[in-house]
């Protein structure tokens, strides 16, 4: 908690930092003073300025941790549900995945017109890991990296959709099943349809060109940096409310409740950002199919 | 905002979750649901169909009920018919026995009359015969006066 020993701003911070483990260049003076060695080491980033150095060598240990565990807990209770489904009448829990699956199914079915058997999985993948990665969102900020900090874990955040690697690495993963269907469905056509459109002669080729780049290269962006920044914002409010908890006894009450109160508005927020993303990834690769 | 290798980490994870729910979840899923579909489909149907077979069974047992009152009513109504004129015949045989009884029983009478006329007319031939010798005080000969007193017999 906030007020102790750290300022709010550093308990902000310290709540927004990954739990990172990365190269250090060598020579790196480390926040305990000591320098690491030539030719650089792989090492748990412990403050804002090692995540800094690291750049791109680096992972997201507790992002990783998180979105791959809560996928294979997706895919587990999934396909033992799978595994229970017959044509007799459903039961417990069953019932709520197969209204799930009809669901996507339906939406599926309503945007998506070509035949790909991949597009519905798809879709359910996205959508139940989403939803959990962001319902990660509703535990209490401090419940879990609180707990590990007392075990020596320095930084630690468990909502992993609020890291933009998470949702631009599936932004980009739908991305490039984007390109691979328009060239596979399209063939030369997807290039036709990049320089031929919107307008349809050869002197317009280099307008055309940027424009459906740009137009293309924006859905991924789109994509990925909603959920960032919707789940991040959420994210930091929920941070803003326990800090207030900091400002003494009178500030907990109204706290409290403000926790409550966005909370309940955050289920709603999490459902529909994981359905919003599940919806334009049909959709992008709906408009992949098509041609036209 | 900082980009690492945590991107490709979750690429690669997300292409193994698609493609883990591609082969071994959605497929059963959906083949299930879509057999139960089927056959929630096929049992309403036959539900249909069981409910359109009782309607026509209903009616063709309505239909059947009433063919078997009319043909009851026809029954009772011919017994009824047949039985008045069993009724009607018997009266009138009944009728032309007893004016046979009578007729016969009147002929009868007639010639008991006839009969007993004939006995009181001989008689009285024979008293007034008898009378008449009386008041004569001789015999009268039957035979001169046969004529005569037959004559008297008839008359009476």
């Amino acid at each position: 908690m906030a007020g102790e020993n750290q300022t709010v701003s550093e308990y902000i911070v310290h709540h927004l930092t990954n739990m990172t483990y990365g190269e250090l260049p060598g020579g790196f003076e480390r926040h305990d003073g000591s320098i690491i060695s030539e030719g650089g080491a792989w090492v748990l980033a412990r403050s804002g300025e090692e995540v800094a150095a690291m750049g791109f060598n680096a992972i997201h240990v507790d992002s990783m941790l998180w979105s791959v565990g809560l996928g294979i807990l997706f895919c587990w209770f999934f396909r033992r549900m799978a595994l229970k489904a017959s044509t007799d009448v459903p039961t417990g829990w069953l019932n709520a995945v197969e209204v799930i699956v009809s669901f996507v199914d339906n939406t599926v079915r309503d945007t998506f017109h070509g035949h790909n058997k991949m597009i519905a999985p798809l879709a359910l993948t996205i959508f139940v890991w989403v939803f959990l990665m962001n319902l990660m969102d509703l535990l209490p900020v401090d419940l879990i990296p609180y707990t590990l900090s007392l075990m020596g874990v320095e930084y630690h955040k468990i909502v992993a959709s609020t890291d933009p690697n998470i949702t631009m690495g599936m932004a980009l993963g739908v991305f490039i099943l984007m390109l691979y269907y328009s060239i596979k469905v399209k063939g030369f056509g997807f290039a036709k349809e990049l320089s031929m459109t919107p307008f349809n002669h050869w002197l317009f080729i280099p307008v055309n060109l940027f424009m459906e780049v740009v137009g293309l290269l924006a859905k991924p962006f789109s994509l990925g940096l909603r959920l960032f920044g919707n789940m991040y914002a959420g994210e930091m409010i929920f941070i803003l409310i326990a800090a207030l908890f900091s400002a003494g006894l009178v500030w907990a009450i109204p706290a409290g409740l403000l926790q409550m109160a966005w909370a309940i508005f955050h289920i709603l927020i999490i459902t529909l950002q994981a359905f919003i993303f599940m919806v334009l990834t049909i959709v992008y690769l709906s408009m992949a199919h098509e041609d036209h | 905002m900082n980009f690492n290798l945590t991107l490709i980490g979750q690429m690669i994870a997300f292409v193994c979750f698609v493609v883990f729910c591609m082969k071994f979840v959605w497929p059963p899923l959906l083949a299930a649901m879509q057999e139960r579909e089927k056959k929630i489909a096929d049992g309403l149907a036959a539900a249909d169909r069981a409910n359109h077979d009782l309607e026509l069974a209903k009616e063709k047992a309505v239909e059947r009920l009433r063919e078997a009152k009319n043909e009851a009513a026809g029954i009772v109504d011919s017994a009824n018919k047949r039985a008045s004129q069993i009724v009607e015949e018997a009266k009138a045989a009944a009728t032309v026995e007893a004016d046979r009884v009578k007729a016969a029983a009147q002929a009868e009478i007639e010639q008991e009359t006839n009969r007993a006329r004939e006995q009181l007319r001989g008689q009285v031939a024979a008293l007034s015969l008898a009378g008449a010798e009386k008041v004569l005080g001789k015999a009268i000969d039957r035979q001169a006066h046969s004529e005569l007193v037959d004559k008297l017999a008839s008359e009476l």
